[in-house]
């Protein structure tokens, strides 16, 4: 049985050691010409924050997105399980009471406490939300070690390759190529997001902080070498294009308000992608002959890529077990 | 009822931003049972062609599209909102925010009337976004706008009806123009008491987008509006100070 994915971003790097690590032959078609060069993932914030996220998600999101949890720190390293820290404005409390409403599994904590978890925001808030269970991971680090742990389990990743899925001679094809499947998947919308890069010595922070505000909800995800992602912008559009100075000025007041170091941090990246997403905002994957898409993971692709790899899994067995007819027809040959 | 010339069914016109998904949004707009969603542009477009997708979504709801020039800070960015806004959307129908300060979404009202005199007479049909104060609602009238959407309480605060003098002025001043509230509204009850003093439509988004199940939010503010407007025309008693026994007390002692 061989099966070739096409994608190199989190949907088909994740599927790929799922499929791989069940003693399925796997290789991998990839058009940019390194890991993250082409994908949406590499601008992802990587926190994995099932229950943070039910804040404007369906359930279906924290009962699929626990699995990550378990995936990622199974499968590589540098996974920090320090929880999630959710803060408000003091004039914006009543966002805190209505993130406290529509989510589960945090506790309630008081500025004293928020000054034990983030000594760097003592004093800066009064009260808060923790999310002690939840996690979060580098994207950029994430995909490149998915790509080593593939590289252990003999799955080629062939990079500058454009291939339309249906064309490909193999067993099952898993297509992970994000927006650019929408020609194939007529419900497939784009959610452009922004994000920033800052680096400062001057703040430090053990997990990602979100701060509610009415407008411009955003969260600060510490990376390594004193660098923390700023993000994300939710626009309904499919542009790409560079960040607009409209976004940068909301994300850099959020990051300011966080904390008034990052007035002086320095932005080393700005990057903005387009989030495929389907009308529910939910991924699934869909069956098309012997192609399998893969796609609308949304704002949620280190979240959910586990779970949607194992669907995809199994929905691979199911097919190569019940072939329809065309596919019957293709394998006895 | 009608906006512009055009028969309104719902008295409940909904937003579009803010919902978990747009499934969702589109089963609360059926909830709702709106003929109108508003859209912003501004936000959500980017690059025209690009926003096409979330676009056709609104589109395919199946009601009349309010594009709105939300988030504008001037008039002259608010009249050119407006004009992207006629080139997508294909109507003369504006809704028109002029924003003054950037913490209270307050409505800048001068911009708000200069921008609506350009754009009428450019052909549009204009629905401002207005405070309660009536001599703004004077100057938008003269300059053109007829149909005024006063606040209720600032965007987003979900406060209801701040002011319901000014809004009970505002009915009695203009018996003939259409008014609708719109902003500051969070629970039906809101929505209902100012279809009660009158008021011939509701216009809200936050409470529907972000309440724990839009869909049946969406419902309740339905029946809520319903309820406000049958309450108004069926002609509610007046208050009064003191009690008036509801069963006859003929015949029975009294110490008064």
């Amino acid at each position: 049985m061989r099966v070739t994915i096409v994608g190199a971003g989190v949907a088909g790097l994740v599927a790929a050691v799922e499929l791989a690590e069940r003693g399925v032959a796997v290789e991998i078609l990839e058009r940019g010409l390194a890991i993250g060069e082409r994908a949406c993932s590499w601008a992802a914030g990587g926190m994995l924050a099932p229950w943070c996220e039910r804040e404007s998600a369906e359930q279906d999101v924290a009962v699929r997105g626990e699995a990550a949890l378990v995936w990622w720190p199974k499968h590589i390293g540098g996974v920090e399980q320090n929880g999630t820290l959710v803060v408000a404005p003091r004039r914006d409390a009543a966002e805190l009471a209505r993130f406290a409403q529509r989510t589960e599994r945090f506790e309630r904590i008081d500025g004293a406490e928020i000054g034990a978890l983030e000594p760097d925001l003592e004093g800066r808030f009064d009260a808060g939300l923790f999310f002690r269970e939840e996690g979060h991971l580098d994207p950029r680090r994430a995909l490149q070690a998915l790509a080593a742990r593939l590289g252990e389990l003999g799955v080629p990743i062939r990079f500058g390759v454009t291939a339309n899925p249906e064309e490909i001679d193999s067993d099952a094809v898993l297509d992970c190529r994000g927006f650019v499947a929408r020609r194939d998947l007529d419900d497939l919308r784009g959610v452009r997001g922004e994000m920033l890069l800052l680096r400062t010595s001057e703040v430090s922070l053990s997990r990602p902080v979100r701060l509610l505000h009415p407008r411009i909800p955003l969260y600060v995800v510490p990376r390594a070498d004193g660098l923390f992602m700023v993000g994300a912008t939710m626009i309904e559009s499919a542009a790409r294009g560079g960040v607009t100075a409209r976004s940068a000025v909301d994300l850099l007041n959020g990051a300011y308000a966080l904390h008034p170091a990052f007035g002086e941090a320095e932005i080393v990246e700005t990057r903005a992608d387009v989030r495929p997403a389907f009308p529910d905002n939910l991924p699934r994957v869909v069956r098309d002959g012997r192609v399998l898409r893969l796609n609308g993971l949304y704002r949620h692709g280190f979240l959910l890529s586990p779970a949607l790899a194992g669907e995809a899994a199994a929905a691979v067995f199911d097919m190569l077990e019940t072939p329809d007819e065309a596919d019957r027809q293709r394998l006895t040959a | 009822m009608d906006f512009y010339g055009v028969p309104i069914r719902s008295r409940l016109l909904i937003g579009t931003a803010q919902y978990p998904s747009p499934a969702i949004l589109a089963d609360a707009v059926r909830a709702a049972g709106s003929d109108i969603v508003t859209a912003s542009l501004r936000r959500e477009s980017g690059r025209l062609r690009e926003g096409q997708d979330f676009w056709t979504l609104i589109r395919d709801l199946g009601a009349r599209v309010l594009p709105n020039t939300a988030g504008c800070h001037s008039a002259k960015e608010a009249v050119t909102t407006a004009q992207m806004a006629r080139e997508v959307f294909g109507t003369p129908w504006i809704k028109l925010e002029v924003i003054g300060d950037a913490d209270t979404l307050q409505p800048d009202v001068f911009g708000l009337v200069e921008a609506a005199r350009i754009l009428t007479s450019d052909g549009f049909e204009v629905f401002p976004y207005t405070t309660t104060d009536l001599v703004v609602a004077e100057r938008l009238l003269g300059a053109g706008c007829k149909v005024l959407m006063p606040w209720g309480a600032p965007i987003g605060t979900g406060l209801g009806l701040n002011d319901v003098y000014a809004l009970r002025s505002l009915r009695a001043h203009f018996p003939d123009v259409p008014l609708v509230v719109d902003a500051g509204i969070g629970k039906p009850s809101h929505a209902a008491a100012a279809m009660e003093l009158g008021y011939d439509a509701v216009l809200l988004n936050t409470a529907i987008a972000k309440a724990g199940d839009p869909v049946a939010m969406a419902g309740a503010f339905a029946h809520a509006i319903e309820a406000g407007r049958a309450g108004y025309l069926a002609g509610p008693i007046e208050p009064r100070d003191m009690a008036a026994p509801s069963t006859p007390v003929f015949g029975r002692a009294s110490l008064a």
